[in-house]
């Protein structure tokens, strides 16, 4: 296991360490997370992007540590919020770190919203238990009495709907989520995980229910929001024309490991990792040829017993004995562009 | 020649009265819709949520009346068949749902949910038992599945095997058309493009009308010869496909565009 030496010469807001995780199943243990890395600075939009059971919801879930052990178990690895190992703290010292330094989005506002209470009330709620932990946000001070705090909240939740763009806001907190459309509704959400003006928002396929044209708006929100106050974002989305609109660098994830990440525009346009470059020429794109788009053989591993070594191998036109050694480091001028295939040559890159 | 001709149909839905003495207030789902797809080729239908175009594939099924307009098929009137009529429409028009985890019945074998609609024909197919189960293996090679697949439950299936077989099963009675309701949109991406090119290969093979419904853009594009744009119930634009994406003439497809995230840079 590497050390946390780390720590003090260059700490990282987020740092994702070699983590692998076990999921108990009634087949047996499927190795779900297998070594993942991932480093977010502050104020950069990463997007984790890859396919149906690749792990990138779980790594999502892991910092906030909203994964339940059993059936989960941490085999190795730590996350590394803010320099301390998120996977180490007590339950209520997690408790503070959730919704006040880590916001989280989730991918249906639907469900993620109480139907029965009003719109206004739910933020309201979020800032009243925010405002334990840090009155300042609500412009109080420690000394300040509950019903202050309620007071407070319930401005701070109007002032965060019209920050997210709700026109009439002091009417529509009234509302009940239903009297809002899809796209207002995750507005609503995004509000809600601003409240506590958190250092890294989560944001789990916030626009896979919405609209095009939605789905452009409310990415463009998210952007704005944060750039204005230094948060950064990780995006996961299976969606590489979202990462594309709005990310400033990508991971992307296959079976539990990170094969390839960095910036945004040196990832999806010079692709390295032969998955990184099948996934991208799946995408259709203008000019293309009907019925000449090129397709991945096979299927995803599974992950009860996956093949030795990389987990791509065996779907990988570049396979060689080699690659069913060892599980490929990522390496590569960190930051800039990192590959886990033995096959690409990190010089080319540092 | 055109084989679906869909002329200025409109479907009202009511909606809750909000008096007791006033008329009930109608929902306009569909207002005026015309379109036509000649034989063989694609129509894409793109619109956002709410825009009718669930409305209007059931409408073309034949599943819902209209409240105005024709629907002609083959020159023929939907509206003025006769049952017997009305299953020979269902034979030759057919859908491939969205999503292909809650289209199939959890309780039946990929067999009998690929054969379901020859049974349910069985008085002009005049199949044997036998014989539906060859023309189930035939169409699950087809769509590149195998004849071991066909003993199995829709659970046991990944999400491509599973629209795959959504698609055998809207292949089983030879139709000549084809809706697609969003048929890739629950699928991933490397999932997308095996479908996408199946699709492909069968109408070239059969001559398949296809009317491919999607919000998903670069997909329209890709896969269709014209498209139409639907909002709030009326036709926005209707045009070739590149001349579309190229010169959006009505604001709100240009918005659209705008919208659809830029991927031609990838690599």
């Amino acid at each position: 296991m590497s050390s946390t030496l780390d720590q003090g010469a260059e700490m990282s807001l987020l740092h994702i360490q070699n983590l692998h995780l076990s999921m108990h199943s009634f087949e047996g243990d499927a190795h779900v997370l297998n070594g993942v890395e991932l480093k977010i600075e502050k104020g950069q939009i990463w997007g984790l992007a890859g396919e149906t059971g690749c792990g990138k919801s779980i790594t999502g879930l892991s910092i906030s540590r909203l994964v339940n052990t059993p059936p989960a178990r941490y085999l190795d690895g730590q996350i590394l919020f803010n320099g301390r190992d998120v996977l180490k703290l007590k339950e209520s010292d997690m408790r503070q770190l959730r919704g006040r330094e880590i916001g989280m989005i989730f991918q249906d506002p639907t469900t993620n919203l109480n139907p029965v209470l009003r719109v206004g009330e739910q933020i309201a709620d979020v800032a009243y238990e925010i405002g334990r932990i840090a009155p300042e946000i609500l412009g109080l001070t420690a000394t300040a009495r509950a019903s202050q705090r309620k007071k407070a909240a319930q401005k701070l939740g109007v002032d965060m709907l019209e920050r997210v763009g709700i026109a009439n806001a002091a009417q529509r907190a009234r509302d009940y989520p239903h009297q809002f459309s899809g796209g207002m509704r995750q507005r609503v959400l995004i509000a809600m995980a601003l409240v506590g003006q958190p250092k890294l928002l989560i944001a789990d396929e916030p626009t896979t229910a919405l609209d095009v044209t939605l789905q452009a708006q409310v990415l463009k929100l998210l952007s704005e929001l944060v750039s204005s106050s230094g948060t950064a974002v990780l995006m996961i989305t299976h969606n590489l024309g979202a990462v594309a609109q709005i990310c400033s660098h990508v991971a992307v994830m296959y079976a539990g490991h990170v094969v390839e990440s960095g910036l945004t525009q040196e990832v999806l346009s010079h692709p390295q990792h032969p998955y990184t470059r099948a996934l991208i020429a799946a995408l259709p794109k203008p000019g293309i040829q009907r019925g000449t788009l090129s397709t991945l053989p096979g299927r995803v591993p599974n992950l009860i017993d996956p093949p030795p070594g990389c987990r791509f191998a065996p779907r990988c036109a570049q396979a060689s004995h080699e690659c069913t050694l060892a599980v490929p480091a990522l390496v590569g001028k960190s930051d800039t562009h990192r590959i886990a295939c033995v096959h690409v040559q990190p010089e080319v890159f540092a | 020649m055109n084989l679906v001709e869909v002329q200025s149909i409109s479907r009202l839905y009511p909606l809750a009265k909000t008096s007791w003495f006033g008329e009930r207030p109608m929902h306009q789902a569909l207002n005026g819709v015309s379109l036509t797809i000649p034989q063989g080729k694609t129509l894409g239908v793109v619109g956002e949520s709410g825009s009718g175009k669930s409305t209007l594939t059931r409408c073309l099924l034949g599943l819902e009346p209209v409240d105005g307009g024709r629907i002609l098929y083959r020159d023929q009137d939907i509206a003025a068949h006769d049952t017997a009529g009305r299953l020979r429409h269902a034979a030759r028009l057919q859908i491939v749902f969205q999503d292909p985890y809650a289209s199939m019945n959890p309780r039946m074998t990929v067999h009998n949910i690929v054969a379901e609609g020859m049974v349910i024909h069985q008085r002009e197919l005049g199949l044997t038992a036998q014989e539906r189960t060859q023309r189930v293996v035939q169409l699950l090679e087809q769509v590149g599945l195998g004849r071991d697949h066909m003993h199995r439950y829709s659970h046991e299936l990944s999400g491509g095997q599973r629209q795959r077989v959504g698609i055998a099963r809207a292949l089983a009675l030879k139709p000549e058309c084809l809706i697609l309701d969003e048929p890739t949109s629950a699928l991933d991406v490397s999932v997308q493009a095996q479908v996408l090119n199946l699709l492909h290969e069968l109408q070239q093979e059969f001559g398949l009308t296809y009317l491919f419904v999607s919000h998903d853009l670069a997909v329209i594009r890709y896969m269709c010869d014209d498209v139409m744009v639907l909002r709030a119930g009326t036709v926005v634009e209707t045009a070739p496909c590149e001349q579309l994406f190229e010169k959006p003439q009505h604001e709100y497809t240009q918005s659209l565009m705008a919208a659809m995230p830029e991927t031609a840079w990838f690599a």
